[in-house]
């Protein structure tokens, strides 16, 4: 009866493993299905390296260029604001903070992954948007930099607690001897610590950048969301996301335009999960 | 003039007092062993001699310490002119995870900021000779330090420590992960380095010290029973409880 009991827990716990997976695989089979369709019309290529978005247009055109390179400035952006500022935090708090500020600090990042984008969003809407406009003297706040600060924001608790991690699990007889050699507190981070501790830090970041670039609301409400080909940070631009989250509801079931927004949505796939096999190289290098 | 010495030396972590009134000398150019059972305090003496113990909090140490002559426990003390000085040698071998060339140059580039690269490579050449490893690694100062074995990690952090010139060397049983060997050629390299260096090794293994050591110090329950030269405290310890440890009756 005992044995019973063990054979059914494992088959069902292995059932919910399996499950995962199942999921994922069935997921990607219904975009590609769906997605597959738009290149009916167009062409692989032209899809992915046109230069206008214009899908209920007669005859529609569906480039998606300016959407990718929407995204990928943004992206970007966020990039090279979260990652300094984040690997500078993680690196206060593993090894400078003293014991108090150091818990409130990390209390207070856990904090900022918990706001919703939305609201997040909706707060960027009335204070960076107006900040952006009146410091660069636009015609409109809603920018790609305006986007990018936004969601350096979302990418940095993700940076802060991985390169966290990563730094707190170098090895403590690393900085003995460094500091044993003669080496200052910075020195021993810079020349020790920061190299030891490089691929999990690296993983913090690709996450972080996986995080960004899958990210909706919060540029869907201030980036502009206008799909041309982005000149500067310091115009309107539209991601991948924000296309598909904006236009779903009005594209007609079955249509062309319908079809390319699985195909984005196949693309935007295809990035993330390149991003996490990445993270995950970086990740296992560690170990 | 002895090169280290400690005049009623006191050390707390929190309430627990560490090292009761300890007064050695060690003299230049002679290897000083300081053995006792674990728990005696012996790794936390050697720990005041490069200020390593400032890493633990709630450490409070009053007495002296002096160095050439120069304390070393008050504020005023310049702590990477110290461990420059002063250096040491760990339990585990932990060469950082550069570059085996990089290991060694790290002390200079640490200390001394750009330097040409032929006097570079000329410290990794002496350092390595002195520690015996060029033979071995001279084709492979590129790859990772953290492949190497155990001893030759350990002689590599004896020449990482040698290629910053130090007048001391700390050695926190610096055999205890090496085979029988090894740890005997490692004691063979002790007794070459000891021309250049003062070399104080802490080890639980009393045929170590009585083999490699000129001088040894007994300690037990924080308290510095005997100190001599290791002649001596071997053959006719004056203290009791020196002669029960030597001979085996606890520890």
């Amino acid at each position: 009866m005992r044995k019973f009991k063990e054979f059914i827990i494992e088959k069902l716990i292995l059932l919910c493993g399996l499950a995962a997976i199942f999921f994922v695989v069935l997921i990607f089979l219904f975009l590609l299905k769906e997605g597959l369709a738009v290149f009916k019309t167009v062409s692989p290529f032209k899809f992915l390296f046109g230069e206008s978005w214009y899908p209920i247009s007669e005859p529609a055109q569906l480039g998606i260029l300016p959407l990718i390179l929407g995204s990928l400035l943004v992206t970007v952006g966020a990039a090279i604001i979260s990652v300094p500022i984040g690997v500078g935090c993680a690196v206060y708090i593993a090894e400078i903070a003293p014991l108090k500020i150091k818990e409130v600090l990390k209390a207070g990042i856990e904090l900022l992954a918990a706001i919703p984008s939305v609201v997040l969003g909706f707060i960027g809407m009335v204070t960076l948007v107006p900040l952006v406009k009146n410091v660069f003297h636009l015609p409109t706040g809603l920018t790609a930099l305006s986007g990018s600060i936004m969601l350096a924001f979302m990418a940095m608790p993700t940076i802060v607690s991985i390169a966290e991690d990563a730094l707190y699990s170098v090895p403590k007889t690393y900085k003995e001897g460094a500091l044993a050699l003669g080496a200052t507190h910075w020195q021993t981070i810079w020349r020790v610590m920061l190299p030891a501790a490089s691929s999990g830090i690296l993983a913090a970041v690709m996450l972080g950048i996986g995080r960004v670039i899958g990210e909706t609301m919060a540029v869907m409400m201030i980036t502009g969301n206008a799909a041309v080909l982005p000149k500067s940070l310091l115009v309107p631009v539209r991601t991948l996301t924000a296309t598909i989250a904006a236009e779903m509801g009005e594209a007609v079931v079955g249509s062309e335009h319908f079809f390319a927004l699985f195909a984005i949505g196949i693309v935007l796939f295809v990035i993330s999960f390149a991003i996490n096999v990445t993270a995950d190289l970086f990740l296992h290098k560690r170990q | 003039m002895a090169k280290i010495e400690t005049k009623n030396l006191n050390l707390w972590y929190g309430s627990f007092h560490a090292l009761k009134n300890i007064n050695a000398r060690i003299e230049p150019n002679r290897i000083t062993a300081i053995i006792g059972p674990s728990g005696c305090g012996k790794s936390t003496l050697l720990r005041v001699f490069n200020r390593m113990n400032d890493l633990i909090e709630g450490v409070r140490m009053d007495g002296e310490a002096l160095i050439d002559g120069k304390n070393i426990l008050g504020p005023e003390a310049d702590l990477v002119a110290l461990r420059k000085k002063v250096g040491m040698v760990f339990q585990r071998p932990n060469p950082f995870p550069l570059s085996i060339y990089e290991n060694i140059v790290f002390g200079q580039k640490v200390h001394a900021g750009r330097i040409r690269k032929s006097a570079l490579d000329e410290i990794v050449e002496d350092s390595l000779k002195d520690v015996l490893l060029w033979d071995e690694l001279k084709d492979r100062l590129r790859e990772s330090a953290l492949r190497l074995s155990l001893e030759q990690k350990q002689r590599l952090c004896i020449a990482r420590l040698i290629a910053v010139k130090p007048d001391v060397l700390l050695m926190d049983e610096p055999c205890s992960t090496l085979d029988p060997q090894a740890t005997a050629r490692v004691e063979e390299l002790m007794r070459e380095l000891k021309s250049k260096y003062t070399i104080i090794i802490v080890t639980h293994n009393m045929q170590q010290a009585a083999r490699v050591s000129d001088d040894t110090g007994f300690m037990l329950l924080s308290e510095m029973i005997e100190f001599g030269e290791t002649e001596d405290i071997f053959t006719k310890p004056r203290d009791k409880r020196t002669e029960d440890y030597i001979t085996g009756r606890y520890g």
